[in-house]
């Protein structure tokens, strides 16, 4: 009996790897797409106030979920910096289960692109935004409408094809 | 015309590939040699085609033939000639090929050394590898299809990847892709095993190079990609938890845990049915990596351009291959399994031990990689999982490792005697303690209990490992009596201290500092003093770059210059980051560029610099274990035929005959 665990095993993993398949991270949109964002109250990385989702309304923006220990976020930084300098594109931080020395240090290194940087330590808010891992990227409408999720880093081309049309602004 | 023939050459490819899996499997059921030996003429054609095929799309790349759809996808006509050739597995179908490359080589390599197997072994060794080339060539020929013309053909080529355009990263894919698709030789021995029931000594005998080479390859291939990560991704980190890096973890794991089983089931006739268990799974892991980096179901930055089609395509043939050979062995290995009785307190309790902790380890990695992926599908809500998780899980099932290897190095095999033990292990582990207590404090000042125990655990390991040879050297027959296969293995056992050490010094005393400089001033860090000449523009063959310049010195005595770029690659615009270090055997000076805080980028910059000590003994470790691995196949146990094996080839030849 105990020589068919093994098989047994890998059924049940490839049971689990087809239904992954559907599931691909990358193509299958959030369910929150088109639905207005998650009520959320965190406080901003300096601990200083607190930033909840009514304070965001009234204008589209980029809701960028990372973390200091998030490789792919580096990848997507150049490009983070480079809308952070115009004036049309607002992004907003959500700093992802990680410490405030640890993601000051790294803004500090890397440069700060956020016009905002709330911090969600236990990832609580990120469960009610269905945060897969870091990074995601949300475009958020001046109605404080979710539409459109990015999920892994923002690559220029996702910029130019999937982000910029839908933020309203040129690419 | 010449990617038409590389096509081509691949379809026939397949079609001797077919006949490599069915033709002798046919040949073995009604007993016909002809049949059987057509195996070995057919891994000599596919290897031929393939490579024909492989030239081909390596020429279309030389010629800058941009009306190859692949080649004008991932190359360049600026992009320097080694890139250019490094580019045919640049990106997803050519590294299939790659993969197809390596797997006929293997193939062929078998073939080559098969005289010293019995016919039937043979035979179904080189039928399985058919059928695993037959699936991979399906793959590629249907969904995968490097050749594929553009029309109208491209004006330019759309440029590699800058992330790829590096000297360490030519090497990498191919010396993992060896390791991975050498685990398909293990592989297709378990099934040799199973289907003949030869499951003996001398089974373990000739499985044993295979799995070692393929493991020493996966070695040198996941040392080479973190060698890079670390010059290249610009922050210090050398390992990432990245879900690819993960998938070539895993494989090794369990490879490791198969060398150890093998040993066992070679000696002393155990374990027989876990270690053709370990076989299956080190190649189900394999293929499970590739599935992974290539169906998009998990996020990383590795990811090729992920198509739903390909991943139900690689699953397909992964539950096909893998599922089979787990039935077969679900059928035959309850029959061959011996319980002979086994002692704990002796060599093969300590390798049990052994296996027990790699394949805990791996399944940790697993569980980590593929947790998300398990949450998502039920539902049961979005998490991430960090390098939190991993460095949390992966050192408490490590570091006894290291503890087994100094023990089980005076433990004798069938049966051990701990008083013997103590008696032979009072001095090293006197040393482990004193040096573990000690050496954090003297050199570095401060410790913890991280630091001591990593670094007292590393001793141990060390000096276990160099305590067997000279036991060996002493005893009766000197030093010369000590086979390469020993000293191969004691080499790897040194290298896993050295690693351990390293890693345990570096995690513990790393320095590193963020700074804002102008051109002309200077930081100090660990005593070494930094001056920041400023940055200039400079050409590269396809990119510009901001070159700085960084003076290191000590004691007013100028000892290195660092020269960290940023660097822009006009095609694809990206900015990659490329660090400079400065080597010692104690310690890594290592700067990299931030960003620049002024408008004019030779004025104020930000910068990262790091002082890690003891850096180059987690490569050294690792060096340290493939070269033990090289050692241990350059044994010439493995080449010469036994008497008594070449009496059991010719029987088995009369039998037929």
């Amino acid at each position: 009996m105990r020589y068919l665990i093994p098989i047994a095993l890998v059924i049940v993993l490839v049971g689990f790897l087809a239904v992954g398949l559907k599931l691909d991270p990358r193509k299958v949109p959030s369910p929150l797409v088109g639905k207005p964002m998650p009520a959320f109250s965190l406080p901003s990385l300096d601990g200083s106030r607190t930033i909840d989702d009514a304070a965001l309304r009234g204008r589209p923006l980029l809701i960028n979920y990372w973390a200091s220990w998030c490789r792919p976020c580096l990848e997507e930084h150049p490009l983070m910096m480079q809308l952070a300098a115009r004036s049309d594109v607002n992004i907003v931080g959500i700093n992802y289960k990680d410490s405030r020395a640890d993601a000051q240090r790294w803004l500090a290194r890397h440069g700060n692109p956020f016009g905002e940087i709330a911090q969600d330590v236990e990832g609580a808010a990120g469960l009610d935004w269905g945060v897969y891992g870091v990074p995601e990227t949300f475009v958020i409408d001046a109605g404080g409408s979710i539409v459109y999720k990015q999920i892994g880093p923002m690559t220029v081309h996702d910029w130019q094809t999937e982000v910029a049309p839908r933020l309203g602004v040129r690419p | 015309m010449i990617p038409e023939l590389g096509h081509g050459a691949l379809i026939f490819a397949l079609i001797v590939a077919l006949v490599q899996a069915l033709l002798p499997s046919y040949g073995l059921i009604r007993g016909d040699r002809r049949a059987i030996a057509s195996a070995t003429s057919a891994a000599h054609a596919q290897f031929a085609l393939v490579l024909l095929s492989y030239l081909c799309l390596s020429w279309a790349f030389y010629a800058n033939d941009f009306s190859v759809a692949y080649v004008a996808q991932n190359s360049h006509s600026e992009l320097p000639l080694m890139y250019r050739l490094a580019a045919v597995w640049g990106a997803h179908e050519g590294s299939l090929m790659l993969w197809m490359l390596m797997l006929s080589g293997w193939t062929l390599a078998v073939a080559r050394y098969h005289h010293r197997l019995p016919a039937d072994v043979a035979a179904i060794v080189l039928a399985t590898l058919g059928a695993v080339s037959t699936a991979f060539m399906l793959f590629i020929l249907f969904t995968s299809n490097p050749f594929e013309r553009l029309f109208p053909a491209a004006v330019e080529g759309r440029d590699l990847n800058p992330l790829l355009q590096d000297p360490g990263l030519v090497f990498h894919p191919p010396m993992l892709y060896l390791g991975y698709v050498g685990f398909s030789v293990a592989f297709a021995f378990a099934i040799a095993a199973l289907v003949t029931g030869r499951l003996d000594t001398a089974w373990a005998r000739w499985t044993r190079p295979w799995t070692t080479a393929a493991w020493l390859c996966l070695t040198i291939g996941i040392t080479l990609g973190s060698w890079w990560a670390y010059h290249e991704l610009g922050w210090g980190g050398w390992w990432f938890w990245d879900p690819v890096e993960n998938a070539s973890f895993m494989p090794w794991l369990v490879g490791t845990a198969l060398i150890h089983s093998l040993a066992v089931t070679e000696k002393r006739g155990l374990f027989k049915s876990w270690t053709v268990l370990l076989a299956i799974l080190a190649f189900a892991l394999s293929l499970l990596g590739t599935f992974l980096v290539r169906s998009g179901v998990l996020v990383s930055v590795h990811a090729f351009a992920s198509d739903p089609a390909r991943g139900v395509f690689i699953l397909g043939f992964m539950t096909l291959l893998i599922g089979s050979a787990l039935l077969l062995y679900a059928w035959r290995a309850p029959k061959l399994a011996t319980d002979a009785p086994m002692r704990m307190y002796s060599r093969e309790g300590f390798l049990l031990l052994n296996n027990v902790f790699l394949t805990a380890a791996a399944a940790a990695v697993f569980i980590g990689t593929l947790y998300p992926l398990f949450a998502d599908a039920l539902n049961a809500g979005k998490v991430s999982v960090g390098p939190p998780y991993f460095n949390a899980v992966f050192a408490p099932l490590t570091l006894p490792l290291a503890f087994l290897v100094g023990l089980a190095a005076v433990v004798p095999w069938k049966r051990g005697d701990w008083r013997e033990s103590l008696r032979r292990l009072r001095g090293i582990a006197v040393a482990a303690v004193v040096v573990g207590a000690l050496l954090p404090w003297a050199v570095y000042d401060r410790a913890s209990l991280g630091a001591c125990l990593g670094t007292g655990l590393a001793v141990w390991a060390m000096l276990g490992a160099v305590h067997e040879i000279w036991r060996r050297a002493r005893s009766g027959h000197g030093i010369s009596s000590i086979t390469p296969a020993i000293w191969g293995m004691s080499l790897a056992h040194v290298g896993l201290g050295v690693f351990v050490l390293g890693v345990t010094i570096v995690s513990s005393y790393s320095l590193e500092r963020d700074v804002r400089l102008g051109p002309g001033e200077e930081t100090e860090l660990s005593g070494y003093r930094f001056r920041f000449d400023g940055v200039v523009e400079s050409q590269g063959p396809n990119y510009v770059a901001d070159t700085g310049t960084i003076r290191i010195s000590r004691n007013d005595r100028e000892i290195a210059v660092l020269h960290p770029e940023k660097r822009l690659y006009r095609v694809q615009r990206n900015v990659m980051t490329d660090a400079d270090v400065d080597h010692s055997p104690i310690r890594d000076l290592y700067a990299s560029l931030g960003e620049p805080l002024t408008d004019d980028p030779s004025g104020e910059w930000a910068l990262r610099l790091y002082y890690k000590p003891m850096m180059r003994l987690v490569w050294g470790g690792a060096s340290l274990m493939a070269i033990g691995g090289l050692l241990a196949i350059a044994d010439r146990r493995y080449r010469t035929v036994s008497a008594a094996q070449r009496k059991a080839v010719a029987a088995l030849a009369g039998a037929r005959a």
